[in-house]
């Protein structure tokens, strides 16, 4: 079986894959993946310094045909409470969702939801 | 007596534990009016201007920056070296400068190829500055990827962010939705436009960017 080209690729990258990488690597991974029309869910996201890069990547990626950028969602860093602090636990970065700017679209967001829309024909290379 | 006069105590404190001098970068979307409020303050505080405004998106593609602005408020009053910086978005899509505002297929993709150089000089910029006037559009939902990135970013170097909910004179603003998005950061309703609201916005930047803080390096 062919695949077509309007297939939509999901992919679910967990926690255990992102912690494994150092903040270039992350995004070295979720630019080549993104640019390949793929979208990723991230069981644990970027931090905010990480985010900033990411668009800095992204804005030097862009190749204005066919790569015109990312849309990114995800929902604030969780905040440890006073005993976690205590024991050196620091902000931890929550489930995101990373695709191309061409296929993925956000329609709402609020605090306990990321509502998005997949525009077809841009599916995964 | 005159020593605990309302003015000159604050201005007294301000000289103990305050800032004289800081660098802020006034950040945001894309058309969400920062050159617009550029303008605002330079014009009410030194006569000038800091460029040109647009109804098309990434209006403003390079950094502009004003140096020496003294802002006051009764006594105290603070020195700032203001940053106008380019819209900061996640995406470029020449295609939209042509459908949506009529340009030609070069002057759409001069644009976007320029605009994605000034939000990476946006993103530079952040590593130089000692606070941010955050500027949001009143009228649009507030949880943009942007606008949490931004002040995530803000809130991990430990900078002080003020949120300028700006567009109130439009019929459908809400800055109590933006008030309730982010409690932890003081939001100052404004019109840039028609200047409403712009003591109260002047008086708060001096009291929360004149505070002495320690920066994170990262």
């Amino acid at each position: 079986m062919t695949k077509k080209d309007s297939d939509i690729a999901f992919n679910l990258i967990s926690r255990q894959k992102i912690n494994g990488l150092t903040s270039e690597e992350k995004l070295n991974f979720i630019i080549k993946e993104v640019k390949n029309g793929k979208i990723l869910v991230l069981e644990q996201g970027l931090t905010p310094i990480e985010q900033t890069s990411l668009i800095e990547r992204t804005m030097k990626e862009i190749e204005q045909d066919t790569f015109i950028g990312v849309e990114m969602e995800g929902y604030g860093e969780d905040t440890p409470t006073f005993l976690q602090k205590l024991f050196g636990m620091a902000k931890r970065p929550r489930m995101t969702l990373i695709g191309p700017a061409n296929l993925l679209k956000m329609i709402k967001k609020d605090n306990d939801m990321i509502q998005t829309k997949i525009i077809s024909g841009s599916g995964a290379k | 007596m005159g020593i605990f006069r309302k003015g000159r105590l604050s201005a007294i404190i301000q000289k103990i534990f305050g800032k004289k001098h800081a660098k802020i970068g006034i950040y945001g979307p894309p058309n969400v009016g920062k050159t617009t409020l550029a303008n605002r303050i330079l014009r009410d505080w030194t006569g000038d201007i800091m460029g040109s405004v647009s109804e098309i998106p990434h209006e403003t593609r390079r950094a502009k920056w004003k140096k020496d602005v003294r802002v006051e408020n009764g006594a105290s009053s603070l020195m700032m070296d203001i940053v106008d910086t380019p819209g900061i978005s996640t995406k470029v899509d020449f295609k939209e400068f042509m459908n949506t505002w009529g340009l030609t297929k070069e002057e759409a993709k001069k644009r976007a190829k320029e605009a994605t150089e000034g939000v990476i000089e946006s993103i530079k910029w952040l590593e130089d500055i000692d606070g941010v006037l955050l500027v949001m559009d009143s009228t649009q939902d507030p949880f943009t990827q942007v606008n949490v990135t931004i002040l995530g970013n803000l809130e991990a170097r430990n900078l002080p962010v003020l949120i300028a909910a700006n567009k109130i004179d439009m019929e459908d603003s809400s800055p109590a939705t933006l008030k309730s998005a982010f409690p932890q950061h003081p939001v100052v309703p404004i019109s840039a436009l028609t200047g409403y609201n712009s003591d109260t916005l002047y008086s708060t930047m001096i009291k929360h960017f004149g505070k002495k803080r320690k920066k994170k390096w990262r």
